[in-house]
């Protein structure tokens, strides 16, 4: 914190206990990897020229205000977007030195391997089991699947709560605990990274902890990245973030990305700055 | 324990890719269901052709003139059209005037008066109504509307008459002008409603002079629907308005006739020796597309309004 | 001056008088009301009452015996048999194709000309008359495809009533795939299912109980038609399945309830009048079956998922 400049006042206290040391500075290689990416819906620019990685085993935030992209772009990296009809992708994303968009890269296999976390919990009409299961299923584990939902269980901090009624529908949970089960699911088909769109914010504040700290105990094994519209849990929780704004032509673009110490402590864009203050979004 | 084993042998590239046979599967199961989608399409087109070729045939086979004749024998080479438009145009509007009035109050009662309790008695009975057998409902009319009703008003009536087939008609067009007349009033938002009990008006007020004009594209689609329907209505006029091997003009309801429809039903019917390339045999196509287009031409009329309803709200 | 009816000083809140016309109104409403349920009661009643007698005289022989012209020998066998087979090859064509239409529409479809075009032609054939789905059985099933299907027989008659059903199969099924919420599909694509996978294992298995209550209208719809079999070549009259075996029958000559109904009905002979309520019994007796069996399938579906 010796670079903060005293004469600006930043109203966000960066309190970060889960965070790691500052010495831990390490190159670390990017998970992914976003080139001049620009999404479309029909004509209309979504976001545009956005370039920048997220360094894997870290947290990633996505933040800016309404209109700025944020979603969008997190559902470009594991193709989702693919699913609306009428939207365009340019630009590259690499992953481990592939493009995923690529011609003949198929979507399936990003999936498998870049999973999501959606902003309101959607388990599966089915049993807790059934619901952790599905994926591996289908991609035909053949191992031990009850060690593989209960160790799935386990990492999302759901196994304790759930382990006596695993044959339960999954609708029958509380709404962090659903959450917590669609993490479970998607941590099932052991991705290495995690997308996670507002994740808490359907959630009362004692769940939204429990799935920050969750998400600090998952960074150890996944690259993590998350769109918030909450500005404390971005500081509080992430390693990196990258802020998006919407621009005169309602195409969200970058602003600035950085350590996530330096974003709140000592933006270098005064539009970061003035957003992260509060004064705008 | 890792599920991507297999996958991770290969190079991520590779991997990417994904495997060309589940791809080949996807498109293949692609390619059978859009099959299934034309299939519809196959019909339509198969509809049409059969209609128009056979319609062809019979016009040329015929002079205008046998079309203008009096009466509807087509074993005898009359093919008086007017004979069976005057009956089908009497049967529907005889079952308009009975299914109109009740089913749009039934509408009414059901958007604007009726308490969940008494919806679940009414819906059901309604729904029964739209599920009778049209051949039910044609002997219906002719054992009981004729005899109890037909010939109450008028004891010299035939016991096969228009007006009872008319009338059977009418019992079975109510659940669709009730059903659909419902639907457009129940799309009225409560705000408009509100607005009018707000200002003390009553709910007679309110339901004739707020929702019902607001909902007026769906009645009248309820309406149009319900005449298409009733044209194309066959078994309750074969069995009870009599008329088996043709039909004279007629615009009394108390007579026999025949529709378009029961005189098809009736040529195909007569004898085992319909099929052939006689002329008897294309007048039925013949009548066929005329049904199919006037029918088409309300149905299409009748989405225009339904169209309207959904765009106002 | 003012329009309003009360004097401006008047504080009451008490009614005027009796609201006549609201009553009334209200009263017509309900009697329109229960027209249709007099209209309902009346046929069962006179149906019944017409044809109990005959089914408890005759019994098991009404249900065995083929028709014939004598009122006392005449039954519903052959009857029984065409209208159960009607039931079978509905749910062997109409069915599958049906839900495939609904899945591609709902599902694969991109929204373009042909889609829409598709939607379009699907919902005008609902509209089309039965009758005239009647002749295009005679024109193709009948005459055209005869060494097929063998002419004037079950297989022509079975095909048409699928045909005739199919559009009410489509509708109903895609509005029962449409109401599945979006959520579901995202998070099965989310964990990396193809389309197929999220289709059979996600989608299918949510509108199920919706799909199943489309079958039943569509089974209720067919079982009860006569129009186009009437075309299509049923017979009527008597005709003798004596000494055939099922293959012959399938390609052989047919009758159902509803068009026994409609033979009898038109004869002469007052005895007639009993059997062909009898008929009009059995009939909404196997209707109601359908209809029983399918919304039990229904519930289960529903209960387990």
């Amino acid at each position: 914190m010796t670079t903060a400049d005293p004469t600006r006042s930043v109203a966000i206290r960066v309190d970060r206990p889960n965070a790691p040391s500052a010495d831990a500075a390490v190159a670390r290689e990017p998970a992914v990897d976003l080139r001049d990416v620009s999404v479309y819906y029909g004509s209309f620019r979504a976001v545009r020229n956005i370039t920048f990685d997220a360094p894997a085993n870290a947290i990633t935030a996505l933040i800016g205000p309404s209109g700025s992209g944020k979603s969008t772009l997190l559902r470009a990296i594991n193709r989702m977007n693919d699913l609306i009809p009428g939207s365009r992708f340019e630009g590259q994303i690499l992953y481990h030195g592939q493009n995923l968009y690529a011609p003949d890269v198929d979507p399936v296999e990003v999936r498998r391997r870049i999973g999501m976390v959606f902003q309101k919990a959607n388990p599966f009409p089915k049993s807790i089991y059934d619901n952790v299961a599905f994926g591996p299923r289908i991609n035909g584990f053949k191992g031990n699947l009850d060690e593989l939902v209960e160790q799935s269980l386990r990492r999302a901090v759901l196994w304790d709560e759930v382990k006596d009624k695993l044959k339960q529908s999954g609708l029958t949970l509380s709404g962090g605990q659903q959450q917590r089960l669609c993490i479970a699911r998607a941590i099932a088909v052991e991705p290495e990274i995690i997308l996670m769109d507002e994740p808490a914010s359907a959630l009362d504040p004692r769940s939204t902890l429990q799935i920050e700290e969750l998400m600090a105990e998952l960074r150890a094994r996944y690259t993590i990245i998350i769109v918030t519209h909450n500005m404390q849990q971005a500081a509080r929780a992430s390693d990196y973030t990258v802020f998006l704004n919407m621009g005169d032509d309602r195409a969200g673009y970058i602003v600035e990305r950085d350590r996530t110490i330096e974003i709140f402590t000592n933006p270098k864009n005064q539009l970061t700055e003035d957003y992260v203050s509060g004064r705008f979004g | 324990m890792t599920i991507s084993a297999p996958s991770t042998d290969r190079p991520l590239g590779v991997a990417l890719m994904g495997s060309a046979a589940r791809r080949r599967r996807e498109r293949l199961i692609r390619l059978v269901f859009l099959s299934a989608a034309l299939v519809s399409v196959i019909i339509s087109a198969l509809i049409v052709v059969s209609l128009i070729g056979g319609a062809a045939d019979f016009v040329s086979k015929i002079l205008p003139a046998q079309l203008l004749e009096d009466g509807w024998y087509p074993r005898r080479d009359e093919f008086g059209l007017l004979t069976l438009l005057a009956g089908s145009l009497l049967v529907s509007g005889i079952a308009l005037l009975l299914a109109v009035p009740i089913g749009l109050m039934s509408a009414i009662f059901l958007a604007e008066y009726a308490g969940p309790r008494t919806r679940r008695i009414v819906k059901p009975v309604l729904e029964i109504l739209a599920g009778i057998p049209s051949v039910v409902l044609g002997f219906f009319a002719l054992t009981w509307i004729s005899p109890r009703v037909v010939q109450l008003i008028n004891p010299s009536a035939s016991d096969f008459n228009l007006m009872a087939a008319g009338l059977g008609v009418g019992v079975l067009t109510i659940p669709l002008i009730a059903s659909i007349s419902e639907d457009a009033m129940r799309a009225v938002p409560a705000s408009l409603r509100e607005a009018s009990y707000g200002l003390g008006a009553r709910r007679i007020t309110t339901s004739l002079r707020v929702v019902v004009p607001a909902a007026l594209s769906g009645i009248v689609a309820a309406v149009i629907l319900g005449i298409s329907r009733a044209i194309g209505e066959t078994m309750v006029v074969a069995v009870a308005a009599g008329g088996s091997g043709g039909s004279q003009f007629t615009v009394d309801p108390f007579e026999q006739g025949q529709t378009i429809t029961a005189a098809m039903a009736s040529l195909a019917a007569g004898t085992d020796q319909v099929v052939g390339s006689n002329v008897a045999y294309q007048s039925l196509f013949f009548l066929g597309l005329l049904l199919f287009v006037m029918t088409f031409t309300l149905n299409q009329l009748g989405d225009v309004f339904v169209r309207r309803t959904r765009q106002q709200y | 001056m003012t329009a309003i009816a009360r004097p401006i000083g008047d504080t009451s809140l008490r009614r005027t008088g009796t609201d006549w016309a609201g009553l009334a109104f209200h009263g017509v409403l309900l009697a329109s009301l229960l027209v249709s349920l007099l209209i309902l009661f009346t046929l069962i009643a006179d149906v019944a009452g017409r044809g109990l007698p005959i089914l408890a005289e005759r019994g098991t022989d009404f249900l065995t015996a083929p028709t014939s012209s004598r009122p006392a020998r005449a039954g519903v066998a052959q009857g029984i048999f065409g209208t159960l087979m009607m039931a079978v090859f509905v749910a062997i064509i109409a069915f599958p194709v049906g839900i495939m239409t609904a899945v591609y529409l709902e599902e694969y479809a991109a929204d373009n000309r042909l889609t829409r075009f598709i939607n379009v032609n699907i919902r005008n054939l609902a509209g089309v008359p039965s009758v005239v789905y009647g002749l295009l059985g005679l024109s193709i099933f009948v005459i055209s495809l005869k060494n097929l299907t063998g002419g004037r027989s079950l297989i022509a008659g079975g095909i048409t009533l699928a045909i005739l059903v199919l559009p009410i199969v489509i509708i109903t099924s895609a509005e029962a795939i449409r109401a599945v919420p979006r959520g579901l599909r995202e998070a099965g694509f989310g964990i990396g299912a193809s389309r197929w996978e999220v289709t059979r294992l996600l989608v299918i298995p949510h509108a199920a109980p919706g799909i199943l209550t489309g079958t039943v209208l569509a089974l209720s719809r067919a079982l009860g038609e006569t129009a186009p079999l009437i075309l299509a070549g049923a017979v009527l009259g008597g005709f003798s399945t004596g000494g055939k075996d099922f293959v012959e029958q399938l390609f052989g000559r047919y009758t159902t309830l509803p068009v026994t109904i409609f033979d009898w009905a038109r004869r002469p002979q007052a005895d007639f009048r009993e059997l062909t309520a009898a008929a009009i019994i059995v009939l909404l007796v196997v209707t109601l079956l359908a209809n029983a069996i399918a919304i039990l399938l229904r519930n289960r579906y529903e209960r387990s998922s």
